[in-house]
């Protein structure tokens, strides 16, 4: 039955075949678009507020209520039927896309990539600072001095008199005038000194540094080389302690598996003094073995010379006024190329001193 | 020092056969054995033989001759290119298959037209010796005193070991077979027989020190403090020294020289003592000890006419001096070949003359080792006797009865030593007992009530133990560093690493991480390098500080600036095929203390006066710290990603601003002409003022000086006035969550108009809503007019406390742009 404001040119929208004719065109519509921008477009024509089923929508309203529940339910069915086509095809369609993002945006991830050439730390640079980081750990200090040092730091307040031979074996380059009193510092020892002079006792310090002797440069032998020297003056402090104290360190550069060895030596500023020596990771001391073979590591010698070490002479805890009865201390000193060289079974010292970039780009690494 | 086992063997009883092991215990006592080295064990099949007959081939550029042999059993026939053997002589022969040293084997093969069967020994094919004049003649026919076919390394002793010891300075008495024995003794508990008493043993010239043997008078106590002399007489010239003795030097390292020189060197090595033989006939009236007289020459034994120093001691006699002491003896009274009697001179000088003497006329002997080392003062008339006694053995010589001996020798100072030091040191205790018969050990007398002090008197061979801790080292070695504890001391709570330890760490990964690589160059310079950098003749920075004896004489300067160090290590990379390298350094250079500084010396075992130490310090050569960086060729590489960019002078001021950035500190950077840098690409940098560094493009010159490849690029700073400036507490950001407001302005300037300039004045006009200023565009051409250049800026604006209105930023903005208008007649491009 008909309403007064029943419009007979707007209602046909909501006619069951019209709807169903705007149903299947949209769902053609849909299934033909090629891509998703298509699809887009379709929907705004078949789905969009202008389109055939929404404008029918917007008559439902007008009519009758019995009227108005079927044609809303038929409008509804249009509705969802459009909706589940354009989804069908949406996702069919971004499944395409996606398959050709991957197909057409692969690149070759294996490409080389190296604009900027890297940059890296010298691995002695790194070595002073992991063994500072050490001590530092303990409770140690680290110390630091000229490289033109003064004669009596170097020299006389360690014990070392000037007719000492080891002055002459140490080989020291004097600065000009020589009678100046000024060398290049032949060891880090003369920082012992000053850190003495400064600080007192206790002292608890670690001084990495540049040392020089007048040896021309081999594939052993380099005239600047660089020393890890550490001292300790306190009450009572003993050779067990320095021998703890190297064994940590030992420990800390080459693994929980390194053994230690002192051997009585000389230096004029410790007494008694030792030499710490390493077996040998390589050959474990077994190239010393009649008939073995040789190693290169130690130079078959089955142990390697690492650095010197002693109790601290009185005469150097007097320069520095402190009282040899009361405080005992120990030093070391060692080698950082000898640390280094071995640990990473280099034979040459020429490449650590040249700077050839391709030493520290290798070893200037936390390995 | 070399000593052949089978020398020690004759003064100390080892149950071990095992010279490895010797070698271990020795090193473990202090006295380290380098090397362990078998000798004859690479011998055999070399016999005793008899020349039966001689054929002197003839056709031949040298004579060569045909030799039959006996081996006692069978006759064999061999080609010999020596002719020092007679018919009947007994010989070494390498019989086939014989192998000698060094592997080399020998079998029979044609020579010289015949089948040798072998062949006849020299001493150096033996390793006897160097001698390879003649083959080795055993025996004369006339006294053949070796079996026929015996295995020569068995007679001669040939097989051994010998231990090659590196003895420190302190132990002048292992320069010894006295002194190693006595150590393994020790070592091993076993029996040790000192070689210097010769109380015992029979044929050795006792002496008779009432009666001088040749007039001494000593002049200078301080330098000599005894002086013995024995007179050895009727020596046979044609005497040489048996195999033996020549044997045993060889072994020991030295070359055997006529029997004189063997004998003193052979009492030399065993007992320790330098001996020096003078030839009696050639001697004018008492000998005297003294110091020289300036102006004095003496020619010495290797024929080099000497200017002697006042501070030198000399032997002489009525013609002068005739003998450096200790150190060489002078040729007018060398012995020679027709010398039948010898004045011995068993002295003891003074170490710290001997090394003066030696180091000044670089005349380092075995004698001056052992003197300067420290000799035992009791041992010289054993010495001589010994001496004495093998001249009158082997040479047929008389030794008179009389001895000489002037003895000025001071007490030896006794030792207190608190018997519980060596285990409060050690740490670990050690019983009185223990510390006592460790001190017998090394020869010490000890002498003390129970629970008082040791007074402790160390032997007369053990001059360098003069304080307690000396003692302490003996009882320590010999108890075995191998069983010390190993305890780690509790340090006090320490404060970490220094400020500017952290900073100087911080500046070293940033410029690692900006893609330089660290180099540590070493700091010796050419005087020339001033020159190679063009720096003026009064810039600071040419190398004012010279060493007096350079590693090499073409540069005995430091450097006093990183640069030349860094520039010769990149030039080095892009020669060995690294095009693109970028380096740097952290490092002192030096510069020269101010003239008139006096550095003092105080002396040593006492803290110097606060002044002395100051006035130390200030006659030291500055040394400040620098930075700098070299690089040369691309910065960015070019590749499959497109074209790359080279390294140019930015890229140098960048680091510099890495450095400092690394540290919290802003550079401003001017221009500025300074060698060795391009004059208009030069950047100067400075911190609140401070000049601190200077970057950009290397001076062409320059480039070409150092070999490097065009427009290399470099900067360098002093790092202490940058760790200085760095901000101790930087304050927090202001971290603001509002929207900033972002607006572009582009400026024309005048082209002299420095960036750093224009940026300045936007800053300060735009205030403090500015968050960033960032240049993005630098333009010059059409359409802005010509001497100037538009540069294009993005300004970043935000308000800590809300968001900036559209009218706020223009207004900003248009601030800035006046500010810059003003200042830098900057014109707004629009
Ligand atoms: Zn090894």
């Amino acid at each position: 039955m008909p309403t007064p404001d029943y419009d007979p040119k707007e209602v046909a929208a909501l006619q069951a075949d019209q709807l169903a004719s705007a149903v299947s065109a949209g769902r053609a519509a849909f299934a033909a678009a090629p891509d998703l921008e298509a699809l887009a477009h379709e929907h705004t024509r078949h789905l969009g507020p202008r389109s055939p089923v929404a404008l029918g929508r917007r008559e439902l309203g007008a009519l009758p209520p019995q009227a108005r529940a079927d044609a809303g339910r038929r409008v509804n069915d249009a509705l969802t039927a459009l909706q589940s086509a354009y989804d069908e095809r949406r996702v069919e369609l971004e499944r395409d896309r996606d398959a050709h993002v991957l197909r057409d945006e692969t690149v070759d991830v294996t490409l080389p990539w190296d604009r900027r050439p890297p940059g890296a730390r010298h691995p002695l640079t790194l070595v002073q600072e992991r063994v500072a980081d050490i001590f530092v750990a303990m409770g140690w200090e680290v110390a630091e001095g000229p490289e033109a040092e003064a004669e009596w730091l170097n020299f006389d307040a360690l014990n070392i008199p000037p007719h000492h031979p080891t002055r002459e074996e140490q080989d020291t380059l004097w600065i000009d005038p020589p009678t100046a009193g000024l060398c290049m510092r032949t060891h880090t020892s003369p920082v012992q000194l000053r850190a003495l002079l400064e600080r007192g006792a206790p002292c608890y310090v670690v001084v990495p540094g540049r040392v020089y002797r007048n040896d021309p440069l081999d594939a052993t032998h380099s005239p600047v080389f660089h020393q890890l020297e550490g001292i300790a003056v306190d009450e009572g402090l003993t050779m067990g302690d320095l021998r703890g104290t190297l064994d940590l360190l030992a420990t800390a550069m080459f693994g929980p598996d390194v053994r230690t060895r002192l051997r009585p030596d000389h230096f004029p500023f410790t007494e008694p003094s030792a030499e710490v020596d390493l077996l040998c990771w390589v050959c474990h001391g077994t190239s010393t073995d009649p008939g073995a073979p040789a190693c290169r590591t130690c130079g078959s010698e089955g142990w390697i010379e690492w650095g010197g070490c002693g109790m601290v002479h009185p005469v150097v805890l007097m320069s520095a006024g402190l009282d040899p009865d009361h405080f005992s201390g120990f030093a070391f000193g060692m080698g950082l190329e000898r640390t280094l060289m071995p640990l990473h079974d280099m034979a040459d010292i020429r490449d650590l001193v040249e700077g050839d970039v391709r030493v520290s780009l290798t070893l200037g690494v936390e390995g | 020092m070399r000593v052949p086992m089978s020398w020690l063997h004759d003064y100390v009883d080892l149950q071990t056969t095992d010279p490895r092991q010797v070698a271990g215990r020795l090193t473990e006592a202090g006295l380290k054995v380098e090397r362990v080295e078998e000798t004859g064990a690479d011998i055999s099949g070399v016999v005793v033989a008899q020349v039966l007959a001689v054929e002197e081939l003839s056709g031949f550029k040298k004579p060569i001759r045909w030799v039959t042999l006996t081996d006692g059993s069978s006759e064999h026939q061999v080609i010999c290119g020596a002719t020092n053997f007679d018919v009947g002589d007994t010989v070494a022969y390498a019989r086939p298959p014989a192998v000698l040293p060094g592997g080399f084997r020998v079998d029979k093969r044609p020579a010289y037209g015949h089948d040798s069967d072998g062949m006849i020994c020299s001493a150096r094919e033996l390793a006897l010796g160097d001698d390879h004049t003649g083959i080795l003649v055993l025996g004369k026919g006339d006294q053949p005193d070796l079996p026929l076919g015996a295995d020569v390394v068995e007679v001669l002793g040939l097989r051994d070991t010998v231990l090659e010891l590196s003895i420190n300075p302190d132990r002048g008495y292992a320069l010894s077979v006295r002194g190693i024995a006595r150590e393994l003794a020790t070592a091993y508990g076993a029996p040790f027989r000192d070689p210097a008493d010769l109380g015992d043993r029979a044929g050795g010239p006792a002496g008779d020190a009432t009666a001088a043997a040749y007039d001494v008078r000593i002049d200078d106590r301080d330098g000599c403090d005894r002086y013995v002399a024995r007179l050895v007489t009727d020596l046979d010239p044609d005497a040489s020294s048996p195999r033996w003795l020549q044997r045993r030097l060889t072994l020991a390292g030295m070359r055997p020289i006529s029997l004189a020189v063997d004998v003193t060197n052979h009492v030399m090595l065993e007992l320790g003592q330098p001996l020096h033989a003078f030839d009696r006939a050639k001697l004018t009236g008492p000998i005297v000890v003294r110091r020289a007289v300036a102006g004095e020459h003496l020619r010495t034994l290797d024929d080099v006419d000497r200017a002697l120093d006042p501070t030198d001691l000399l032997i002489c006699d009525d013609s002068g001096p005739i003998a450096l002491a200790g150190v060489m003896g002078g040729a007018a009274t060398e012995i020679g070949a027709a010398t039948t009697d010898v004045v011995l001179e068993s002295a003891h000088f003074d170490p710290v003359s001997i090394a003066y003497t030696a180091r000044r006329h670089r005349l380092g002997s075995e004698a001056s080792r052992r003197f300067e080392r420290g000799v035992d003062d009791a041992l010289q008339p054993a010495a001589a006797a010994a001496a004495g006694r093998l001249l009158e053995q082997l040479g047929r010589a008389t030794v008179a009865a009389a001895i000489t001996d002037v003895d000025l020798r001071r007490p030896r100072p006794v030792i207190t030593l608190d018997p519980s030091l060596p285990g409060r040191l050690a740490g670990v205790p050690y019983a009185e007992a223990t510390v006592r018969a460790r001190l017998h050990d090394v020869g010490c007398a000890v002498d003390s009530e129970p629970g008082d002090p040791l007074q402790v008197t160390p032997p007369s061979w053990r001059p360098d133990l003069r304080v307690p801790v000396d003692l302490v080292e003996e009882v320590v070695r010999l108890e075995g560093y191998a069983r010390l504890p190993s305890t780690v001391p509790a340090a006090p709570a320490g404060r970490g690493l220094t400020r500017q330890q952290r900073q100087r760490r911080q500046v070293g990964r940033a410029l690692s991480a900006a893609g330089f690589v660290e180099v540590l160059a070493y700091p010796f310079v050419a005087g020339s390098t001033a020159e190679a950098l063009m720096l003026d003749p009064a810039d600071p920075r040419r190398p004012s500080v010279r060493l007096a004896n350079p590693v090499s004489a073409e540069e005995p300067f430091l450097r006093s600036t990183l640069l030349p160090g860094l520039l010769v290590a990149l030039g080095r990379n892009v020669g060995r095929g690294f095009a693109d390298t970028a380096l740097f350094e952290t490092g002192s250079v030096f510069r020269a203390a101010p003239p008139g500084a006096v550095m003092p010396h105080p002396p040593a075992g006492r803290r110097p006066a606060d002044g002395v130490l100051a006035a130390m310090e200030a006659a030291l050569p500055a040394q400040p710290l620098h930075v700098a960086v070299a690089l040369a060729g691309h910065w960015e590489r070019p590749g499959w990603w497109g074209p790359g960019r080279l390294a140019g002078w930015a890229d140098a001021v960048e680091a510099a601003r890495t450095s400092a950035g690394a540290l919290g500190v802003a550079l401003e950077v001017a221009a500025a002409e300074q060698s060795p840098w391009h004059p208009g690409r030069c950047a100067r940098l400075s911190v609140a003022g401070t000049i601190v560094g200077h970057a950009g493009e290397l001076h062409p010159r320059v480039v070409e000086a150092f070999d490097l490849p065009a427009r290399s690029c470099a900067m360098e700073l002093e790092l202490a006035p940058l760790l200085a400036a760095a901000p101790e507490i930087v304050p927090a950001p202001i971290v603001s969550a509002y929207p900033p407001a972002t607006l572009d302005v582009a400026l024309v300037v005048p082209i002299e108009v420095p960036a750093a300039t224009v940026e300045t004045a936007l800053r300060d006009g735009a205030g403090p809503l500015l968050e960033s200023l960032r240049l993005f565009d630098l333009y010059t051409g059409d359409p802005v007019p010509s001497g100037h250049r538009s540069l294009a800026y993005n300004l970043r604006l935000r308000a800590p406390d809300r968001t900036l209105t559209a009218d706020e930023a223009i207004a900003i903005r248009d601030s800035a742009v006046a500010a810059a208008a003003s200042r830098c007649g900057a014109v707004l491009r629009t």
